[in-house]
């Protein structure tokens, strides 16, 4: 408020200009009714100072790098340094992903985003029989602690910070990652990076989870403990808002089912033992960056604040670590079509920039052809180029949450804020996130909305351009990525190999340490840790605890 | 199609791909265009596909796969159909399937492929022309 004009005297001054705005409307009408933004959160044509006459600015806002941290984490945001350029990649053998890897660093990538293939994210050895077809497909295959130190080789593990896209397996990943740094001589507590291991959200949306909600959850916080404890720079978790959004879910719900899955993680966490202001700071998160620019920023400014208050208010975290809301941003895939691809260049770049001006940690760019391919090496050269565009060339980053202040904006951020807490009491009153995966809420309201966006968008009240409107005849994009069909064999062959020479003593009785702590209560990950360095392999380690956990089945037909 | 009663229509999720927006919402859109349909959900095997089509009695078999192993899921489901003798029954897929991968697995009788950005009428269209009357 600008502290000179009674708001009375505004209020009456606005009444007048709507009036005006009216009899001018009756003569020539907006373009359209219905003004919204993407999720359907109607938007007025004016915003002022009394849209946000409520905000208080300590309590609404407050100081950047203070609570509730609307405006950001760091005081300094990005004049300190810039969020961590990490594009998400994997593919084929791990020779191939090591080769993409140093390419990406050498392209200026400042940390690493690590795609697994699917059987290895449902703990599948390469040469089991689900898996065929399937390996080295959406991400890198790994099979063993053999496989990872290929991925990275030459790639010091001290200097690196390194995300791992896993949930199911994420413990045996998380020892073999410290495994490899241990031989390597970094130690456990110099390994920085995330690791996802947020299964709640693989039964919501994703679907690559392996065992029933109850197991998978003693898993995640055996994770989020000893990482505590050992692992003190490594995110234990990365609580994933992207894949509901993928799925089709509105801004609103992305906030508020992830920030719900994150109350349940910390849930879990403190009826396993651990202490709030212990595993606070650990906790990452991991959201979209949608088309509707102002919402975007919008989202993450809310997400911010509430999970700030949730924690204070609700699990009375003192640590101002626990408070912050740390994220990962990636452009939303689903915005990407496959007709006239380029376009997408523009799409990622906008996406990209509202995670900028929301104030995210660390952000991935997708690349043009990904509606059609994994990336090829030239389209992920621009993806990446595009982050550095907004870095260096168009001034964004010069001040703090440069968008703060904003009728709309602040007025779109408070309307989030409020629509979230009110699934969040929702799903409460349901009786919690696992309830309400188990009757299918989540999963019925995600789909709800991705079908009213297509109807949205075939009935043409959404224009998707290129696709449903400014369409062009064209030839099909060359220079895609090509998957390797030799990579299964290979990776059978490696797997031979290894079976021959590592002590099959020595896995075996690995392996029946793991199955008898998984009976138990105690951490599974010293014994996970042993199974790793025996070279004992995903599928192997996971087969065990499959046998004591059981496995989760979708509920029947749809 | 046959008289009387609604077209069948079974949606598969073959493989170990997680990604199901794409099937949930065409699924509401054959419902909503008055097909029964019956989803199966995620990581069902060829042989778990052809049984339920079986089953379930269907006019047509839709599969959806975006995670590249449709080279070598696809061949199996319609070898598994031909062994039950359900040729006839009218099979379409989608998801990300390249442009050269095509032609090979119209081949096997795959009728219909449909990529990221088709309209769920189109579909709905391309049904109701192919379907052709069966013997009851």
């Amino acid at each position: 408020m600008s502290g000179k004009e009674p708001l009375e005297k505004l209020a009456s001054d606005t009444a007048r200009w709507e009036e005006k705005t009216r009899e001018q409307l009756a003569k020539i009408p907006e373009a359209r009714t219905g003004f919204e933004t993407m999720s359907g959160l109607p938007v007025k044509g004016l915003y002022t100072p009394l849209d946000t006459a409520d905000q208080d600015y300590r309590e609404s806002l407050g100081f950047p790098g203070s609570y509730p941290f609307t405006r950001g984490i760091q005081n300094t945001m990005y004049r300190g340094r810039f969020w961590t350029m990490r594009q998400y990649a994997g593919f084929g053998s791990a020779r191939d992903t090591n080769r993409r890897f140093r390419y990406l660093l050498e392209q200026g990538q400042t940390g690493l985003s690590l795609a697994f293939d699917l059987p290895t994210q449902i703990g599948y050895d390469s040469d089991h029989p689900l898996a065929m077809g399937e390996v080295g497909r959406v991400g890198v295959a790994i099979d063993s602690i053999r496989d990872l130190a290929v991925l990275f080789e030459e790639i010091p593990l001290k200097e690196v910070s390194t995300s791992m896209t896993i949930n199911s397996p994420a413990a045996i990943l998380t020892a073999m990652y410290l495994a490899l740094g241990e031989k390597g001589g970094t130690p456990a507590d110099q390994l920085r990076g995330t690791v996802q291991n947020d299964v709640l959200k693989e039964y919501i949306a994703r679907g690559t989870y392996i065992f029933p909600v109850k197991q998978a959850l003693r898993l995640t916080a055996d994770i989020i403990g000893y990482c505590a404890r050992v692992m003190p720079q490594w995110n234990s978790i990365s609580i994933s808002g992207y894949h509901m959004r993928e799925a089709g879910c509105t801004a609103v719900q992305e906030v508020a089912f992830t920030l719900a899955n994150g109350i349940t993680y910390v849930e879990t966490s403190l009826k396993a033992g651990l202490k709030i202001d212990d595993i606070g700071p650990r906790l990452s998160f991991f959201f979209s960056a949608h088309q509707d620019f102002f919402e975007e920023v919008a989202k993450f400014r809310a997400a911010r604040r509430i999970w700030a208050r949730l924690m204070k208010e609700r699990f009375g975290a003192e640590n101002p670590r626990s408070l912050m809301l740390r994220y990962h941003v990636q452009t939303a895939g689903c915005s990407l079509m496959a007709q006239q691809p380029m376009l997408n260049i523009l799409r990622t770049g906008y996406e990209a920039l509202s995670a900028v001006l929301g104030g995210c940690q660390s952000l991935h760019t997708n690349s043009y052809d990904e509606a059609l391919a994994l990336p090829s090496e030239r389209s992920a050269q621009i993806a990446l180029r595009t982050q550095q565009i907004i870095a260096h060339e168009i001034g964004v980053t010069e001040t703090a949450d440069p968008l703060a202040g904003s009728y709309y904006l602040e007025s779109l951020t408070d309307r989030i804020e409020a629509e979230a807490r009110e699934y969040l009491r929702k799903i409460d009153e349901m009786g919690g996130v696992i309830t309400s995966i188990s009757t299918g809420y989540l999963q019925e309201e995600i789909a709800e909305s991705a079908y009213r966006y297509q109807k949205a968008v075939e009935e043409r009240r959404r224009i998707v351009v290129g696709v449903n409107k400014f369409k062009v005849k064209e030839e099909p994009l060359t220079g895609l990525h090509k998957a390797d069909p030799a990579v299964g064999e290979e990776q059978a062959a490696r797997l031979r190999k290894l079976k021959r020479e590592r002590s099959a003593r020595a896995v075996s009785s690995a392996l029946a340490e793991v199955s008898r702590i998984a009976e138990t209560e105690e951490n599974l990950l010293p014994s996970i840790l042993q199974a790793v360095k025996a070279e004992a392999t995903v599928g192997e380690i996971c087969g065990a605890l499959r046998e004591v956990f059981g496995e989760y089945t979708q509920a029947g037909y749809y | 199609m046959t008289e009387g009663r609604n077209i069948r229509v079974l949606m598969a999720k073959p493989g170990l791909d997680g990604h199901d927006r794409g099937a949930k919402i065409i699924v509401r859109a054959l419902r909503d265009a008055g097909m029964e349909v019956i989803y199966t959900g995620l990581r069902q095997t060829p042989e778990m596909i052809v049984a339920a089509a079986e089953q379930e009695d269907v006019d047509v078999l839709m599969m959806s796969i975006l995670s590249g192993a449709h080279n070598h899921l696809f061949p199996r489901v319609m070898e598994g159909l031909r062994k039950k003798g359900m040729e006839d029954l009218l099979v379409l897929a989608g998801g990300i399937i390249p442009e050269e991968d095509i032609p090979p697995l119209k081949d096997i009788g795959i009728k219909g492929i449909f990529g990221p950005g088709t309209e769920t009428t189109e579909i709905i269209s391309f049904i109701m022309e192919n379907l052709r009357p069966r013997e009851s």
